[in-house]
């Protein structure tokens, strides 16, 4: 009786704590809703599968519990039964997995009007680069990283020339702008991750990963790592601001290129810094 | 990750055959009585089914440093040092090892025990030579400056010869064993048959093993994914 | 019926095998340290598992302590933070899950229950444990070594496994872990071919594949997918290694760590991790699909009443253990792996659940019309199938590429694994050890303490677990030692975390309640007899209790019929023994 009565207060509890507790994810500030709406679709139906299973057995135990005289049944397999819970498990799957991999083929498509904005973590802080006036961003190495250009940025690249630096500060973006975030790691292993932003990715030293999205909120929000990088893993913060379009203009018009940050000494410290 | 899966779909594929054969669609439960079909535990010697399972044990090891290999090719930074002309040599020593033990097997099933013995010896010696081999071809690479920390490609070289060399070494223990038996006994026992079937199993199997690694570190098989790939695209 | 027995006797090697080639230990210390005894081995691997697990579960205690109430604890610093909670995944997924589940409950069990005298190879099997206990010692030694063990998590994932921002990278604590682990993989494989081998060779006459409980099956798909699988964590230590101390650069790519730019260049982390996932993902199996064998066993045996779809059971093991190889990336979505690999692998994890739902309706429906002992054993499965379903549930959201995207690295993730293949499959454990303790001592444990155990066990993991999930849907990222004020999370969750962290110290406590009772219950449990449980596989069918080296006495068991025959209609009990031949043959035989 007692063991039927808690597996049916498991089911109800579950239940109840996913209904009234105030835990439940920020308030969404990109265009990722899909992805919201995917996670309450999995809900919905996971959740029906558990209490299903476990009110099922909260049931047997009650109504099958050893009694004096009582023999079980004989029956080794239903085939009938069985094909049936298998299709059924199946369409619930598919029902699962199709809008899953639809919002990801989203996920993995950038717009074409997308801007990119490059992330640079390093132990145990972020930096970014924004393309600057001619959209591009110049080639870059983990080689190049010097004390003057601390994001490795190529000096003989035309294109790095004007690209904006703002080391270990604040990111602004513009509202409403497709971004695609192009990660880079000077050291170890990073995360890029704004639980509102929903999006994230890995940062591995030696290629360039990527995501995108849409801020579609204005707001300061923060920036966590996301994937283990050493003792201040667990203290690498940052700042993204988003912005309406004059402020992200004036913020971005204070900001310094590469051109200006090295260019007193800029030969000079990469002949020496050359292995 | 590919040269994995694919000894893995073999592995896969032969488990499934074999139970296949295990009546895994019957009803147990209709089915009272001592049966025992043919099909049941097999007669294959329990040391030889042990030897066989270990092997696709190493197999997937190798598998896995393959698929390793590959997947670091693509890197730019690649640079696959020159192949030692020894291997060359080398291989030709292999091949005769286990050459030796298959007629090893075979006297040793003939009751001859002179050849058998002179099967063993030729093994365990070119085996000895094979290693010694090895280590020169490190000695050329190495004198070249081909040394493990300058690139990934010369790094694998030796961890992968050096791997396989483990392998052959652990072999000759046991193929010293079978020997030192075998020059005891006046004889061929049923054990010192069997122990020579296992060895030449092994052999023939790290023979095997190392003609794909040959090719491998010859960059021909990079050339014939290359070549695949190209064909595909 | 199918009546087999009269053309079974030709070409059948004699069932009466003398006792051939066992050794047979001259002293004490043959007899119970050095011993080729597998119930022996047995009980050395569970024995070394627990201890090594005791240091896990007090890791776990100290981190939870961190979390609950930052701040608090001066001695925890981020460093010792990562330290503990390395070493705590290391070991219970490793060293005490694999070794208990393969090492202690398969070499109790395999022999016992397939009717052999010992495992094929014994000598080979000591060898195993002793290499297992080696690898513990190094692995205890790295607490020891000066910078301490390795922080950088259980999945070692390069660079910074290797780099001094990681406690114990530029230390010995990564070198002593490698070399732990590449000498539990030898030590297992040794075993693992000796589990293989016994079930494929050594069966006793009758027991074909299809009679075998699903407990053997369990354990021989799960060392069958280690052997192959392990290679991989093999290789990727061993690269690691060479990496750390030899300079190659395997995984390490060019990279400036604290303003200094190391000699590494052009390697790829990736890789590590695509080595690392291909024996990590088969492992959750390995360590599930022994559960799935025990569990399924118990409840059949305390329901009195057949599994139910015995053979879609040994089907869904086969294909699930299949599967499980091509399943590997989707612990890499967010890794920077080719977006493409999402599609693939999100199908092929969420195809794998169909065969594990068919394990979990199979479970309950054999409950339907069954006669429901409510003993422990059968608690602790009704409990590991309500921690199973709801772990495997929430893999479902982590498997589906995309909504795994905003919950990786968070708790969410934490809390799944640890209800999926951390209190699951302990239960199934406890419940093990519940059910064949009188085999093994032949004394019943004590019921009251069980009962205690049992109740804070499965309420409290439940407690500790379940809110977890929802501390990561509100974005509380994994590996933190403390969160700090954060504007997206509110202080009730805190206070979440405060109440989490006394659950898990109570529910550790309650482990020493059980740990008490095994050695309490040595002495002073109730005499069990030779079969307690009414039970039908051969392991409760022995001479004698608990079984001697050999097991058997003069001749090995026949096998009759299939190990589920409970209630049989017209049968005088409500089971019939796998040995029985029956009332149509009990006279002649």
């Amino acid at each position: 009786m007692a063991v039927a009565l808690v597996l049916v207060l498991v089911v109800v509890g579950s239940i109840l704590f996913h209904i009234l507790s105030p835990w439940w994810w920020s308030p969404i500030a990109s265009n990722w809703g899909y992805i919201d709406q995917t996670l309450i679709i999995t809900f919905w139906i996971t959740g029906a599968v558990f209490s299903a299973v476990v009110l099922f057995m909260a049931y047997c135990v009650f109504r099958f519990r050893h009694r004096e005289g009582v023999k079980a049944d004989y029956n080794p397999e239903n085939k009938k039964l069985e094909w049936w819970l298998t299709a059924v498990t199946a369409v619930g799957v598919a029902a699962m997995l199709a809008p899953g991999l639809y919002v990801w083929s989203q996920f993995i498509t950038v717009p074409d009007d997308a801007t990119e904005v490059e992330v640079v973590g390093q132990q145990w802080q972020w930096s970014y680069r924004l393309p600057g006036q001619d959209g591009r961003l110049g080639k870059s190495d983990n080689r190049l990283v010097t004390y003057e250009n601390p994001l490795g940025i190529d000096p003989d690249d035309p294109y790095g020339q004007d690209d904006v630096v703002i080391e270990a500060a604040d990111l602004h973006l513009p509202i409403d702008k497709p971004v695609k975030m192009l990660l880079r790691s000077i050291d170890v292993l990073h995360d890029f991750y704004v639980p509102e932003f929903r999006a994230k990715m890995d940062m591995v030293p030696g290629t360039v990963t990527y995501f995108w999205f849409t801020p579609t909120r204005t707001g300061t929000f923060e920036v966590l790592c996301a994937e283990l990088c050493g003792t201040g893993h667990g203290y690498m913060r940052g700042i993204v601001m988003v912005d309406t379009e004059e402020d992200y203009q004036a913020w971005l018009d204070g900001q310094t290129t590469f051109a200006q940050l090295s260019a007193p000494t800029t030969v000079g410290v990469m002949d020496a810094d050359e292995p | 990750m590919s040269v994995i899966l694919v000894f893995l779909t073999v592995v896969i594929g032969f488990s499934f055959w074999w139970l296949s054969h295990q009546r895994l669609m019957s009803k147990p439960w209709l089915e009272h009585g001592a049966a025992l079909p043919t099909t049941d535990v097999s007669y294959m010697p329990t040391a030889k089914v042990a030897l066989g399972i270990f092997l696709a044990v190493i197999g997937s090891l190798f598998a896995l440093f393959a698929s390793a290999y590959f997947m670091r090719m693509e890197y730019a930074d690649w640079q696959a040092p020159p192949l030692p002309a020894v291997l060359w040599f080398n291989t030709i020593v292999l091949v005769l090892a286990s050459i030796a033990l298959s007629c090893a097997v075979r006297a040793a099933r003939e009751n001859r025990m002179d050849i058998t013995r002179l099967g063993l010896a030729t093994a365990g010696l070119s085996s000895i030579v094979f290693l010694i081999g090895q280590l020169a071809a490190w000695r050329t690479l190495s004198a070249a400056g081909h040394f493990m920390d300058v690139n990934a490609a010369n790094g694998f070289f030796y961890l992968i010869t050096g791997m396989h060399g483990l392998h052959i070494l652990g072999g000759l223990v046991a193929l010293a064993r079978v020997s030192a038996v075998a020059w005891r006994e006046t004889y061929c026992s049923a054990r010192v048959r069997l122990g020579i079937d296992l060895c030449a199993m092994y052999w023939h199997f790290l023979l095997f093993v190392w003609l794909c690694l040959f090719i491998l570190l010859a960059g021909w098989a990079g050339d014939l994914v290359a070549i695949c790939r190209q064909f595909l695209a | 019926m199918v009546d087999a027995t009269p053309h079974a006797e030709q070409g059948v090697p004699p069932a009466e095998t003398p006792e051939l080639e066992l050794y047979h230990p001259k002293g004490w210390w043959t007899t119970y340290v050095f011993s080729q005894d597998a119930k022996v081995i047995a009980i050395q691997y569970s024995g070394t598992a627990l201890a090594i697990g005791l240091v896990a579960l007090v890791l776990s205690w100290l981190m939870r302590l961190q979390l609950g109430f930052p701040g608090t604890f001066d001695f925890i610093t981020p460093e010792a933070y990562y330290q503990f909670m390395t070493m705590h995944g290391m070991i219970m997924v490793i060293y005490l899950l694999t070794a208990l589940f393969l090492g202690g409950f398969g070499n109790y069990l395999i022999p016992l229950m397939v009717g052999a005298r010992d495992m094929v190879f014994p000598y080979v099997n000591m060898l195993s444990y002793w290499i297992y206990l080696l690898a513990v010692l190094v692995l205890v030694a790295s607490f020891f070594a000066p910078g301490g063990p390795t922080g950088a998590g259980w999945t070692l994932y390069p660079p910074q496994a290797i780099l001094s921002g990681t406690p114990g990278g530029q230390g010995a604590g990564i070198i002593l872990m490698l070399v732990s682990l590449i000498l539990f993989i030898i030590g297992f494989t040794m075993g693992g071919l000796n589990y293989v081998v016994t079930v494929v060779q050594g069966r006793t006459r009758g027991m074909t594949l299809m009679r075998m409980p699903l407990t053997v099956w369990g354990i021989f798909t799960a060392t069958v997918m280690a052997l192959l699988a392990f290679p991989a964590l093999f290789v990727a230590c061993v690269m690691m290694l060479f990496d750390r101390l030899l300079g190659t650069s395997f995984f390490m790519p060019a990279l400036v760590e604290m303003g200094q730019l190391m000699s590494y260049g052009g390697g790829s982390p990736i890789l590590f991790q695509h080595l690392f996932w291909f024996f990590g993902h088969p492992e959750v199996y390995i360590v599930a699909l022994p559960a799935f064998g025990i569990v399924s066993d118990l409840i059949s045996t305390h329901a009195r009443k057949n599994i139910f779809g015995y053979r879609m059971m040994v089907w869904a093991i086969i294909i699930i253990g299949a599967l499980s190889f091509v399943v590997w990336a989707h612990h890499m979505y967010v890794s920077g792996m080719h977006p493409w690999f999402g599609f693939f692998f999100a199908t092929t994890t969420l195809i794998i659940a169909i065969p594990t739902a068919i394990k979990v309706y199979n479970w309950v429906l054999t409950l339907w019309r069954g006669d429901i002992h409510l003993t422990l054993p059968m608690l602790f499965s009704l409990a590991f199938i309500v921690t199973f379903v709801n772990g495997g549930l929430t893999g479902l959201f982590l498997g589906n590429v995309v909504v795994d995207v905003p919950l990786s690295d968070t708790m969410f993730v934490v809390a799944h694994f640890h209800m999926v293949m951390g209190v699951a499959p302990v239960l199934v454990v406890f419940g093990a050890i519940y059910h064949w303790y009188p085999k093994i001592t032949g004394r019943m444990l004590n019921e009251a303490m069980g009962q205690f155990h049992f109740w804070v066990t499965f309420v409290g993991a439940y407690a500790i677990f379940f809110p977890m999930h929802y501390v990561g849907l509100v974005g509380v990222p994994r590996r933190y030692p403390e969160l700090g004020d954060v504007a997206f999370v509110a202080d009730s969750v805190h206070s979440l975390n405060a109440f989490i962290t006394i659950a898990a110290l109570i529910v550790g406590f309650a482990q020493m309640v059980f740990l008490f009772n095994l050695v309490w219950s040595l002495r002073y449990g109730r005499e069990a007899g030779g079969n307690p449980w009414r039970a039908t596989s051969l392991e409760w069918q022995t001479p004698t209790t608990p079984p001697p080296h050999g097991n058997w006495g003069a001749a090995r068991p026949i096998v009759y019929r299939w190990a589920y025959d409970y209630s049989v209609p017209g049968a005088p009990e409500d089971f019939i023994a796998q040995n029985d031949p029956g009332p149509q043959h009990r006279g002649a035989v």
